[in-house]
């Protein structure tokens, strides 16, 4: 099995607006997880009742075929960008919102006792105390949904969106290695180069976690 | 001031914590709520910050119910320590001491500059500031959680057992830190401890507390040492209730004569006449020289051990201004207690 070098030569501008084009799909996805999901976990949080049917949720959603989820929302949003990015979101659920709640929940009681105590309110001390300190266990989720997300776009193909992953229903059809092997590699290296800006943009957001006694 | 009355507080599950309480800790004063594990002491504390709510029965600072106030304004007005300090492990010492200061809306910069301020009053190097507390010891943590509670200059200060979790070394110290700054700052304090020798050595009132949440007697430590109520204040007082009160008396009205010479035993000076240690022919015995402000206590102490039964005074230099008696110091113990029990 041996590269065409020149393919890739020739095919540069339409690699690029792939590779874009498929970072963008995971990242809405995401975005939207992490924006359902910071307020979900919240609720499940606070509210103990509401924990297991909230994560049980996120389970059975995770537990539906990809395919089967983009041919269900075929009739809501058709053969769009949309149809891909709702589908991912909702696998990113999953890792988002337990990984949100496990990061609420290990927030030492006697940290939040002592913002209370010193007259923060419940909102500002969600903001400034509870999240920050939830923050690694948060990442930790992020960091999961992006790489699975990227991993997941191809899927797309079959609505006729997929970014990378036509590269790969190219190289079936036609039997020629080539796009397969590129793609491949570049799905790869999105999702190494994107854990590694994530794992960069905690080392910022967590400064008391540097220099560890 | 703080008053309580009538206050009484029942949890949901059937216990009463604090039963028919009423109290006055005076304005300025440390008033420290000592008792067994379960007796409500920290939850008579946390009413006064509505981290608890009473069940009945009003709570004043300063004349106000505590309960007619927001919360978190209150909450803020009233300097609060915790047991292994509570701060913040994301934030930075300076930002942690200027949590109430930045929640009452000054600019960032008025509290640093406040911050600043109090870690030199709490006797923290500046260059703790940038530090975060998991980078600070155990005794430092509990400086910079007394600073932040001092942050807003409140007049009352809430303390739940803050040097719990401390070395004894290291609580000694903090506990002097603490009656030095309420010598400055004369603050209204409330001190919850289980240990009966800090309640003593750092208490204007002490408030014993009984299973249940009854308030069994609350007087002077003095007092209290001379005249415990009962048997459960005199049992929780502890064997050496008679020496305690003597912790409480200095050596200042206890008089000094000169050296004896010619005896078995020399008291040897060093430069600048610092006692050294007491020499026979064979032997040197250590000694500790007391200064006026050491306690009765500590002069008890320090003439069992010495072998002539003699205690080197010195002054604030550590010079030798003479040696007291065994039976000075005896005489002078006897008489702290028959005054105690006067005064009572």
């Amino acid at each position: 099995m041996s590269v065409d070098w020149s393919w890739i030569g020739d095919h540069t501008d339409e690699l690029t607006s792939l590779t874009l084009s498929h970072l963008q799909a995971a990242l809405s996805a995401v975005f939207f997880g992490v924006l359902i999901s910071l307020p979900l976990a919240v609720i499940a949080h606070r509210f103990r009742p509401l924990r297991g049917f909230l994560l049980g949720i996120s389970n059975v959603l995770f537990t539906i075929p990809s395919i089967a989820i983009f041919v269900l929302l075929l009739p809501v949003s058709g053969l769009t960008r949309t149809t891909t990015v709702i589908g991912l979101t909702v696998y990113t659920l999953v890792v988002l919102l337990r990984n949100t709640v496990e990061g609420l929940d290990s927030v030492p009681a006697k940290t939040k006792e002592a913002a209370k105590a010193m007259g923060t309110r419940p909102l500002r001390t969600l903001l400034t105390v509870e999240f920050p300190l939830a923050l690694p266990v948060i990442m930790a989720g992020v960091r999961i949904a992006t790489v699975m997300s990227i991993s997941l776009v191809s899927v797309a193909t079959y609505i006729g969106d997929g970014g990378l992953g036509q590269l790969f229903t190219d190289g079936f059809q036609r039997n020629f290695p080539t796009p397969v092997i590129v793609g491949v590699v570049l799905t790869i290296l999105l999702a190494v180069v994107a854990d590694a800006l994530l794992v960069a943009l905690q080392y910022v957001l967590t400064p008391w976690r540097r220099r560890r006694a | 001031m703080i008053q309580f009355d009538a206050v009484h507080k029942r949890f949901p599950n059937g216990t009463t914590a604090v039963h028919d309480l009423t109290l006055e800790m005076p304005e300025g004063g440390v008033t420290v709520l000592v008792g067994t594990s379960g007796c409500g002491k920290t939850t008579t504390l946390r009413m006064i910050n509505r981290m608890v709510e009473p069940t009945s029965g009003t709570i004043r600072v300063g004349g106000r119910d505590v309960t007619r106030q927001d919360a978190a304004e209150l909450r803020r007005s009233i300097g609060y320590v915790i047991q292994q300090a509570g701060l913040f492990p994301h934030r930075t010492v300076l930002d942690n001491i200027a949590t109430v200061p930045l929640l009452l809306g000054w600019n960032r910069k008025k509290a640093r500059a406040r911050a600043a301020e109090l870690l030199q009053t709490v006797g923290l190097a500046a260059d703790a500031g940038r530090r975060y507390p998991h980078q600070l010891s155990g005794g430092q943590q509990q400086r910079v959680g007394v600073a932040r509670a001092l942050a807003a200059d409140p007049p009352v200060l809430l303390m739940d057992e803050p040097f719990g979790a401390v070395d004894p070394v290291v609580r000694a110290q903090l506990q002097d830190e603490l009656l030095r700054l309420q010598k400055e700052l004369s603050k209204t304090i409330v001190f919850v401890t289980h240990d009966i020798d800090e309640a003593v050595r750092l208490g204007d009132q002490i408030a014993v507390f009984r299973t249940g949440g009854h308030l069994v007697q609350c007087a002077s430590p003095a007092e209290l040492l001379a005249r415990p109520a009962d048997d459960f204040v005199a049992d929780f007082l502890g064997a050496e209730r008679g020496l305690k009160l003597l912790s409480l008396k200095t050596l200042a009205d206890v008089p000094y004569g000169p050296a004896p010479e010619g005896g078995a035993w020399t008291l040897v000076l060093g430069e600048g006449n610092r006692p050294l240690h007491w020499a026979s022919k064979e032997t040197e015995i250590p000694l500790r020289p007391l200064k006026d402000t050491d306690s009765l206590l500590a002069a008890l102490d320090e003439s069992v051990a010495s072998p002539t039964g003699l205690v080197a005074r010195v002054d604030a230099d550590g010079v030798l201004t003479g040696v007291t008696s065994r039976d000075d110091i005896h005489e002078h113990a006897g008489a702290a207690h028959s005054e105690a029990r006067v005064a009572a």
